[in-house]
């Protein structure tokens, strides 16, 4: 990180967020947080999030009718233009 | 404080026949990263639902179903709904399988596809969503601001499944699109750029307003209870 970067402010910081984020590197070391405490704060809210979300919605596995739906649909339709 | 990656995408490790009977050995995959990896099977009973054969279509429902199923239910948080949709999604690509030519992975294909399904059903139901443009582009006033303000209700720690469970559903839904498609399901932006036909950028961009949304919901909400 520059000493540039350690002179972002806050809404410059955030501004670049996503692609820091999505950089799949670790931030933590970003200069400006170092030095930032609602920066940092808002960095662990937006991973506890995302992680809370993860956990929230496991896999689903759809009922057998669902199948059984679409083969009888299917059935009552023109085959397809192969 | 490494930021952490959403985990693989890891539905349908062991592919189950449609009527719930195995096809084929279990994989010992963890994960399925369907544009990364191209599977054989995938491939081979592609190949041949596109010809016309309807054993080959069941199999691919059967790798897919859950992946599918399971995006519907996250995107309208209803069972039965989420059901006709998926019922909807294979349907169409039913339809359509003779059109896809490879130009991506097919299971982005048929992400795309279910995705418009949905995007469908929620414009029918009246919400704000007319197409995948407009979706990824809410309306001004939807847009949250930049994050801040004081750093004395963080949330880290315990986060209400209820509450976090409200501000998803209250997301609107381009924002809820990309955040269970990349937090969620653990696609790429690149892999959810081309889904939606828009920039790398864009998703990166429509995420991260997606997290600081669902942020601010959550410091309302605890803002709430801590006057109660």
């Amino acid at each position: 990180m520059t000493e540039k970067a350690n002179n972002l402010s806050c809404a410059d910081f955030q501004a670049q967020l996503p692609d820091l984020i999505g950089s799949g590197e670790d931030i933590s070391l970003h200069p400006h947080l170092q030095s930032c405490d609602l920066c940092r704060a808002l960095l662990a809210d937006l991973e506890t999030i995302a992680d809370a979300a993860r956990k929230l919605f496991p896999i689903e596995e759809p009922p057998d009718e669902v199948w059984e739906h679409i083969e009888s649909a299917l059935k009552h339709e023109k085959p397809t233009e192969a | 404080m490494p930021y952490s990656k959403a985990p693989m995408k890891s539905a349908d490790p062991a592919p189950p026949q449609a009527g719930g009977k195995s096809t084929q050995p279990a994989s010992t995959s963890a994960t399925y990263r369907p544009a990364a990896i191209p599977n054989p099977a995938e491939a081979d009973a592609l190949a041949r639902a596109q010809a016309g054969d309807h054993h080959a279509f069941e199999q691919l429902y059967s790798l897919h179903k859950r992946r599918i199923y399971s995006l519907c239910l996250r995107m309208v948080g209803n069972i039965a709904e989420a059901e006709d949709l998926t019922q909807e999604a294979f349907l169409q690509l039913h339809r359509k399988i003779a059109t896809f030519r490879g130009d991506s992975a097919f299971s982005t294909w048929l992400h795309r596809l279910a995705i418009n399904v949905v995007l469908m059903q929620l414009r029918r139901k009246g919400l704000p969503v007319i197409s995948l443009d407009e979706a990824m582009e809410p309306a001004p006033e939807e847009r949250p601001g930049r994050s801040f303000g004081a750093p004395d209700l963080t949330l880290s720690g315990a986060i209400d499944r209820l509450a976090l469970q409200r501000a998803i559903d209250d997301l609107p839904a381009g924002y809820r699109l990309i955040f269970v498609l990349h937090d969620i399901e653990g696609y790429e932006h690149n892999e959810i750029a081309s889904m939606l036909d828009c920039s790398i950028g864009n998703s990166k961009s429509q995420l991260h307003k997606a997290r600081l949304k669902l942020r601010d919901a959550l410091r309302t909400q605890s803002r709430q209870e801590a006057r109660r």
